[in-house]
């Protein structure tokens, strides 16, 4: 029994070791982004604030939030078309059976590990010709199409648990494509896009090479901004620390409230649903 | 007659995402390797023209990044990778497993701890990188906590450092890839000399040897570059693989995590009453069927950090030489300097090193899809 008791105290000292080390940097931001330029202090990086400097935040704000805004647009517009796209995908490519589609789905797949350097130069070249270059709608359509693997590999692992009885019984009620999905499958899908939106508006939300490389000044999102302000010289460190905050809310509130489907999403990024 | 017109439908509906992937994924890929093979961008004025002159000069450009005096900091840079992954993988595959084994102990609070561990997954990188630029400062951050239980301070510079350890000569890359096969033949002919297969292992056993002294001898002779060149592992990425680790470990912990739930309790209860103690039953029961996530966690994370860029880039900035990798210079070479063909024949570098380890992956985990 000692000796269990003594394993206990081991786990539990281990884990919050553990816990101290990954709250670490969470505690030198807040910290940092609530005090005053003057107080920030190499030598005293890890004391506490004498005064509260809730100033970084109006200041962080007033400079990010454009930026935001911007990063809002594009993760919303974005994520919710390559979502109800891969529905779609994911819709045909389960219960739709075509010769070819065994080879069809792997190559669709392959889109979504490549580095995305091998297709950034022609993907300027094409924003440039097509006028799109520096705005933000490209920026939208780049994660529109390099979400839809994600997405219809997300969905066509769900839709595979849906009994293929279910659908027969549809079609001998005289449902076509269209009635089988908006009567039987699309009520159906909503833990689904839950998955796919949640995981969609993480990755679109912290993107960052299409983000430096496709946008100009006005249409840069969250990112690109975060990252121009801590790399510039003579950084005044409270205020990257408070937009590092202001950058990271969207989607921690996420994951803390719907942990259990960004989990999910995680899982099924390794392919196998 | 009906069912033929909805099957048609849905091949018609699918198209759209089709058509775009075979654009924007194969043609733009193609795209790529053939600016590659070009010239586009070697003279600055026809960069950016509208009709820039192009001409093709088939494999200059990768010779010139593999041999060339002037692409030395490429063959750094593919040196960086290799440490970065090996390190970041042990990290995140070592602190992971940890973790997982810690939590699935039957402890209270467990999903408070679950929690923890795997919230920087939720991050961006470029927060990530943020936040240990400030933790890095030379004269600050970690190097000043030891003070505040009255320690000394450390000295080390992070991402400024510039020391350079196991450093080796470029030159001698085909002996020592050479070196590298023969041993793992040489492990391939053991194991299969213990599981009594003797025609393989002796098979096995003679390619090693055969390699092996190619590698000690005509390998030597081959000379990539007319002079030694050095590389070896910047200790500027202890930093850089610290925030990867803390960043992605939580990754590892809940494939893991996953994995130890799914092994049925009666198949520990059955080694518990075969004798085994828990050393034993993790040993021999439980390591031995979490080794396919050992493997797909490699996988996933290993082109993770073949394509690492934003954590780099935000954390050292995008020109800091001694934390540079090949994703980076891409851009540098693409989008700063407008050197489009060099940068498209790096990121060809990258795309070939990427599917080296995705294709077979996709292709084993759909094979065995279709079986089930």
């Amino acid at each position: 029994v000692t000796a269990w008791r003594r394993n206990r105290w081991l786990i539990y000292g281990l884990l919050l070791l553990a816990s101290a080390i990954f709250l670490l940097p969470v505690y030198l931001v807040v910290v940092t982004s609530l005090k005053s330029p003057a107080a920030i202090n190499l030598a005293t990086t890890w004391s506490l604030p004498q005064v509260w400097h809730w100033r970084s935040f109006v200041d962080a704000w007033s400079t990010f939030a454009p930026k935001l805004g911007n990063s809002f647009t594009l993760t919303i517009v974005a994520t919710i078309v390559s979502a109800l796209m891969g529905s779609m995908n994911g819709y045909v490519l389960s219960k739709w059976r075509f010769p070819g589609a065994n080879v069809v789905f792997p190559l669709m797949l392959f889109g979504m590990f490549i580095p995305y350097q091998a297709i950034l130069i022609p993907l300027f070249e094409f924003l440039r010709n097509v006028g799109l270059y520096g705005g933000l709608t490209g920026l939208i359509m780049a994660h529109v199409v390099y979400g839809l693997p994600i997405t219809t590999l997300i969905f066509r692992n769900y839709y595979a648990e849906i009994p293929d009885e279910m659908l027969e019984a549809g079609k001998i009620d005289g449902a076509g494509f269209f009635g089988l999905y908006g009567r039987i499958v699309f009520p159906l899908s909503l833990p689904g896009f839950v998955v796919v939106i949640i995981w969609q508006f993480t990755q679109i939300w912290n993107e960052f090479l299409f983000a430096v490389t496709l946008t100009s000044q006005s249409s840069q999102p969250i990112t690109v901004a975060l990252a121009q302000l801590a790399g510039g010289e003579a950084v005044r460190w409270n205020l990257p620390m408070a937009g590092a905050i202001l950058a990271a809310l969207p989607t921690l509130l996420v994951y803390i409230l719907l942990g259990r489907y960004f989990v999910k999403g995680l899982l099924a990024g390794s392919v196998k649903g | 007659m009906k069912m033929t017109r909805d099957r048609i439908t849905a091949i018609l509906m699918l198209l759209p995402s089709l058509v775009l992937l075979g654009i924007f994924v194969y043609g733009f890929i193609g795209q790529t390797a053939w600016t590659s093979f070009s010239d586009w961008g070697r003279n600055p004025a026809q960069a950016l023209a509208l009709n820039p002159e192009i001409r093709m000069v088939g494999w200059q450009n990768y010779r010139d990044l593999f041999t060339g005096i002037i692409d030395v900091r490429f063959r750094q840079d593919l040196v960086n990778t290799f440490f970065f992954t090996i390190f970041f993988l042990a990290g995140c595959l070592g602190l992971g497993l940890g973790l997982a084994f810690l939590l699935d102990q039957d402890v209270r609070g467990e999903g408070f701890f679950r929690t923890l561990f795997l919230f920087p997954m939720s991050l961006s990188f470029v927060v990530t990188g943020t936040i240990w630029r400030w933790m890095l400062q030379p004269r600050g951050g970690l190097n000043v906590l030891p003070t505040t239980v009255g320690l000394e301070p450390l000295q080390f510079r992070w991402l400024t450092d510039r020391t350079q350890v196991w450093r080796f000569d470029w030159n001698d890359l085909p002996s020592m890839t050479g070196l590298l096969v023969a041993a793992v033949l040489l492990g391939v002919a053991v194991s299969a000399w213990r599981s009594r297969r003797r025609t393989r292992a002796g098979v096995a056993l003679a390619s090693a040897l055969v390699v092996g002294a190619w590698s000690l001898t005509l390998a030597r002779s081959i000379a990539l570059l007319p002079f030694p060149e050095l590389h070896g592992f910047n200790l500027a990425f202890i930093g850089i693989i610290m925030a990867a680790v803390w960043q992605m470990s939580g990754y590892t912990m809940a494939l893991y995590l996953a994995g130890l739930r799914g092994i049925p309790a009666e198949l520990r209860e059955a080694a518990r009453v075969d004798g085994a103690n828990e050393g034993q039953l993790y040993r021999y029961v439980v390591l031995p069927l979490l080794q396919p996530i050992t493997l797909s966690a490699m996988i996933i994370l290993g082109h993770i950090s073949l394509k690492i860029f934003d954590l780099i880039f935000a954390m050292a900035g995008a020109d800091n030489a001694t934390t540079d990798v090949p994703a980076l210079l891409m851009y540098l070479t693409a989008f700063r300097a407008n050197q489009f063909a060099k940068g498209a024949a790096i990121a060809m570098v990258l795309l070939v090193m990427v599917a080296a380890v995705i294709v077979p992956y996709l292709w084993s985990s759909l094979r065995g899809e279709v079986r089930r």
